[in-house]
């Protein structure tokens, strides 16, 4: 048997397990999203817009709060594993920052809640230390809840990423900067981040999708309306059966997803050319 | 007596410290908060700690009827079948990827990358109603078969580079000396492998054992698994229950990171997604 088939043959039955339970179910809800009563047709996107607009731009903002947050604070960490002057501080850094990236979203949505609740650690702390009163504790249960949730989670791994690629940046160009008397902060924002940006943009892609497509942290934090097209597609499945709508806000946050991955596609193509 | 300069490094850890301190608060805190809640027996505001503490809510989850033990039982059912499912798929196509000249080789890895690279949610729901009209919505079956589409990505990509990483030599040597094609692959090339292998079905256990959705749309809810019993507790108001489940799901995801790095070698490492 020639190589190649039997390369195929053995490479088969894995993408045939893709191809059934993913790409054809991707399919069926890009198909489905135009599948109304009488046909063909544009209504569940109507409908969609019509019931969930509000949704649909929290979502957007939320999600691209988050990102904003977790790439600031992937360069904050990253920064300062490369350029840390003190040792120990720096290995105490590289412990701290990553024990979140381990612990699994829905766990994240259930401890947040407690920690963040109206009468929750974060609360009491600050009303023990004297930073306020009991009267002023606020619930953060709501778009901050679900924001603070993302970050906790997504910058170690951002952060992961971005510190790796910071450390095979070439030291002599750094070094040079700050023998020429250049601030840690301008070596940081005009040599380093420079040279990781592709990384960065990869972590932060990722991150963008994973957070569009996280169901467990909307519905444990904040379910109320407004809230993120997840927990509508969820709703509309399970409280009415209506597949139709549900597939459009798929396909709407599809779009979404792919719009970021097109635009970093033209930016660094455009770097090339 | 200390020089001004080091006076002035010292003074730098004011900044650090509480830099540091504010990390740890906002990163344990929740974790300290769930602990916490696991050995309480009554806290109500405004008490900023519990009033009472015991192991009733132990006793509860692990009961007959508590359902933590079926959740339990599920969860490690499915997770165990899913790694099974994934590396008898991810073994020859990981060999294939690294050995034999296949066309459109990074299209074929890239391919496998599909389902973290899309929002799956939607995905999941269609499954689900695929899987109802043949017969395995709400079984065991059907939940591994999700979880292994998910978790195909580790599992191939690390068994590529697993496998890249072994030297060809060490193949045709046991080729030459007689060896037939299974025998050398059983004998030499598996066993090279099995850290990198092992790994991969880590990655793969632990993402079985923290599925949410996908259990959520075709397990629930005839299928209870250890998430989706968390996310019920919590939506109830049993925050006991739910932080008690949280820290079941906690534990081996923390252990398995720990040591995972024993068997992930930096020569593997550096060639996954290659």
């Amino acid at each position: 048997m020639p190589r190649r088939l039997l390369g195929l043959l053995l490479v088969l039955p894995a993408l045939s397990v893709i191809a059934l339970l993913f790409i054809l179910p991707l399919v069926m809800s890009a198909v489905g999203a135009f599948r109304v009563e009488t046909g063909w047709g544009l209504g569940n996107f109507a409908k969609s817009f019509d019931l969930y607009l509000n949704d649909i731009l929290f979502s957007v903002g939320i999600v691209s709060l988050s990102t904003l947050l977790i790439g600031l604070g992937a360069i904050a960490i990253g920064g300062y594993l490369t350029l840390g002057a003190h040792p120990l501080a720096v290995t105490i850094l590289r412990w701290l920052y990553r024990w979140p990236m381990f612990i699994p979203f829905i766990v994240v949505g259930q401890i947040l809640r407690t920690f963040l609740a109206k009468n929750g650690m974060m609360n009491n702390t600050a009303i023990s230390l004297g930073l306020m009163t009991p009267i002023d504790a606020v619930s953060f249960l709501d778009w901050r809840g679900i924001v603070i949730a993302f970050v906790w989670k997504q910058t170690p791994f951002v952060a992961l990423l971005v510190a790796g690629a910071m450390a095979s940046v070439n030291r002599e160009g750094i070094e040079a900067a700050v023998n020429l008397g250049a601030s840690k902060l301008r070596v940081l924002a005009e040599i380093i981040v420079p040279q990781v940006t592709a990384t960065l943009a990869v972590g932060l892609i990722l991150s963008f999708v994973t957070m569009m497509s996280v169901l467990s942290v909307p519905l444990m934090i904040n379910a109320q309306s407004p809230t993120m097209l997840t927990a509508d597609i969820a709703f509309r499945v399970n409280a009415y059966g209506d597949y139709g709508v549900a597939n459009a806000l798929g396909l709407i946050s599809l779009v979404l997803a792919s719009s970021v991955a097109w635009i970093y596609l033209r930016i660094s193509l455009r770097e090339r050319a | 007596m200390m020089s001004n300069r080091s006076r002035l490094a010292a003074l730098w850890w004011i900044p650090r410290g509480l830099i540091f301190g504010l990390m740890a608060f906002f990163i344990f805190g929740p974790l300290f908060n769930m602990l916490l809640w696991t050995v309480t027996e009554k806290w109500y505001f405004p008490h900023a700690l519990p009033l009472e503490y015991g192991f009733s809510a132990w006793g509860r989850v692990f009961a007959p009827r508590g359902g933590a033990l079926e959740s339990l039982g599920n969860s490690l059912i499915v997770a165990i079948l899913t790694v099974a499912v994934s590396l008898a798929l991810a073994i020859p196509a990981g060999y294939a990827l690294a050995r034999l000249k296949l066309p459109l080789r990074s299209l074929i890895l890239l391919a496998f990358l599909i389902p973290q690279a899309f929002p799956n949610l939607t995905v999941y729901v269609n499954v689900a109603r695929i899987f109802y009209e043949i017969g395995l919505n709400g079984t065991i079956a059907g939940v591994v078969l999700v979880h292994a589409s998910h978790g195909l990505v580790y599992a191939v990509w690390i068994a590529t580079a697993a496998f890249s990483a072994i030297d060809v030599e060490l193949e045709q040597a046991a080729r030459s000396i007689g060896a037939g094609a299974l025998r050398t692959f059983r004998d030499i090339t598996l066993p090279l492998a099995a850290p990198g292998l092992l790994a991969s079905a880590i990655f793969v256990f632990l993402e079985s054992l923290d599925e949410f959705t996908g259990s959520y749309f075709v397990g629930a809810p005839d299928v209870n698994m250890l998430p989706l019993l968390l996310y019920t507790a919590g939506s109830g108001g049993n925050y006991q229950i739910a932080s008690i489940t949280a820290l079941l799901l906690l534990v081996p995801s923390l252990i398995f990171m720990l040591i995972v790095e024993r068997f992930l070698k930096a020569d593997v490492l550096s060639r996954v997604g290659r």
